[in-house]
């Protein structure tokens, strides 16, 4: 299998305290791969090792074939920060824009963006005049405009009402369909149901990676809810008894 | 660096200070205000024989401060600003290098500083009668270059502080010093020892000497050019300083 990122051993400390404890994990190309875990599990972590700004203890990651953080890789992954970053006092377009001219695309690549994820009619607004969850998808046409071959995306559907939270996942599986790897962080199980395959950690530790079909099937149940509390339950008890 | 998204980032910089109208209009308006204030004080002051007015004396130097402490504090708040709102986080995983966003702010404020300058000058020569032997574009340009040194201690500052509270703090500790000891209020050579040695090691004061040299000197004098050299090297060494505090990866 040809993967876009594969972690080996992944060790991050942070303020002192281990947050990632050896995590292994590979994540397929043209796919995309749910991040899943409780507030506080790692997820923001792993992310920011994936893109390479997170300072890390031990092990290695790989991405599209290159160490995670190569000069080279920046031109090819988009990443959403978890909080929207985009500059209040430009207007959605003129972010577009920005991001855009710094991958090398031009005007109708940003306004293309912009209209994604729906905020067509905004924009003309400055970034601070925007709701939070208009605000966070400017943060994404942000990520989604320099057309990269991997993009990571922070819970990029915070915020968002059922509707267009629909559309944003057709838009994910539409561009995996033309090759593109997404890595989603979410705590939505409903979303993690639409992955193609889920990474499930707790307390910076992997406790499931497979298809979601193959995630019920381990935890004995239907429901995708119930499967990742009887997951993490079981890591928990087994903790204990360790 | 890349000068596409070199110049990218130089636009997206002068279209936020282009949003922020009040701000423009209080970089363009204050330091004309402060100077007509200045000319009012000492308008009746007599000058001592031979010497310029006190108006001349303390205008120049005024006109090379104001860009220094108005872009110093303007850009640490706009670069604490880029960190605290995780857009640094975001550039730094672009292809931007670290030396585009830098000389991006660097060229951007620095035209903003020449159209203060500009505006500061045509106040103080035109309307409030400032003398100065050599040519107003020299002070224009020392001014500009003030300016530059100011955004550079101003990105490099702003690694320093956590909230914009502690941002602007650092405007006392890095500019008041500066001001005190330059020569405006007691001149270089009857200060203390150890304080002409303090101020032998602040840039402003070579900026300030500058200023006078234009002052006294109709041509630009060897004076004048050593020390304005003095301050690009020391606004270069300051971007240095800042790019080392640009870190892609953190903890």
């Amino acid at each position: 299998m040809d993967e876009a990122i594969a972690v080996r051993d992944l060790v991050v400390e942070r303020g002192g305290r281990r947050v990632l404890h050896g995590i292994r994990a590979d994540v397929p190309r043209g796919s995309v791969t749910g991040l899943l875990g409780p507030s506080g599990s790692g997820k923001t972590t792993l992310l920011r090792a994936v893109v390479g700004v997170q300072v890390v203890g031990a092990g290695s990651v790989t991405v599209l074939g290159r160490p995670a953080g190569s000069p080279e890789l920046r031109r090819r992954v988009g990443y959403l920060t978890q909080a929207p970053s985009v500059y209040a006092d430009l207007t959605v377009r003129e972010n577009a824009r920005y991001f855009a001219a710094l991958h090398g695309r031009g005007r109708a690549e940003a306004d293309r963006a912009v209209a994604e994820v729906g905020l067509a009619p905004a924009a003309g607004q400055l970034a601070a005049t925007l709701s939070g969850g208009q605000r966070s998808r400017a943060s994404l046409a942000c990520a989604l405009v320099g057309e990269p071959e991997l993009l990571v995306l922070d819970e990029p559907t915070v915020g968002q009402d059922p509707v267009l939270r629909a559309d944003l996942w057709a838009r994910f599986h539409a561009m995996a369909a033309a090759g593109t790897t997404l890595l989603v962080s979410s705590h939505v199980m409903d979303e993690a149901a639409r992955c193609d395959r889920l990474l499930l950690i707790r307390e910076g530790r992997l406790i499931a990676d497979d298809t979601p079909d193959a995630v019920r099937a381990a935890a004995g149940t239907h429901d995708l809810d119930e499967a990742f509390l009887r997951l993490i339950r079981a890591g928990a008890g087994g903790q204990e008894a360790s | 660096m890349n000068p596409r998204i070199l110049a990218a980032t130089t636009g997206r910089i002068l279209r936020q200070l282009r949003h922020d109208r009040r701000t423009v209009a209080l970089l363009l308006v204050v330091p004309s205000a402060l100077l007509v204030l200045v000319h009012s004080m000492y308008v009746d002051q007599p000058a001592p024989p031979g010497q310029p007015s006190t108006f001349d004396r303390v205008a120049l130097v005024m006109l090379g401060f104001f860009p220094f402490v108005v872009m110093f504090l303007v850009t640490s708040i706009a670069m604490l600003r880029e960190r605290t709102t995780g857009t640094l986080e975001r550039l730094l995983t672009t292809p931007l290098g670290k030396l585009d966003l830098l000389f991006g702010y660097g060229i951007a404020f620095g035209l903003a500083a020449v159209l203060q300058a500009v505006v500061a000058s045509v106040v103080a020569y035109g309307f409030l009668g400032l003398d100065t032997a050599g040519h107003s574009g020299l002070v224009v340009m020392i001014a500009s270059l003030n300016a530059l040194l100011a955004v550079a201690l101003g990105l490099f500052c702003s690694a320093f502080a956590r909230t914009e509270f502690q941002a602007v703090q650092f405007m006392p500790v890095v500019v008041v010093p500066q001001l005190l000891l330059c020569g405006l209020f007691v001149p270089r050579g009857e200060m203390a020892g150890w304080l002409q040695a303090v101020s032998d090691v602040l840039p402003l004061s070579y900026a300030v000497e500058a200023l006078q040299e234009v002052g006294a000197h109709a041509e630009p004098s060897g004076t004048m050019w050593r020390d304005v050299a003095v301050v690009a090297g020391a606004a270069a060494l300051a971007l240095v300083l800042a790019a080392a505090t640009l870190r892609r990866r953190s903890g």
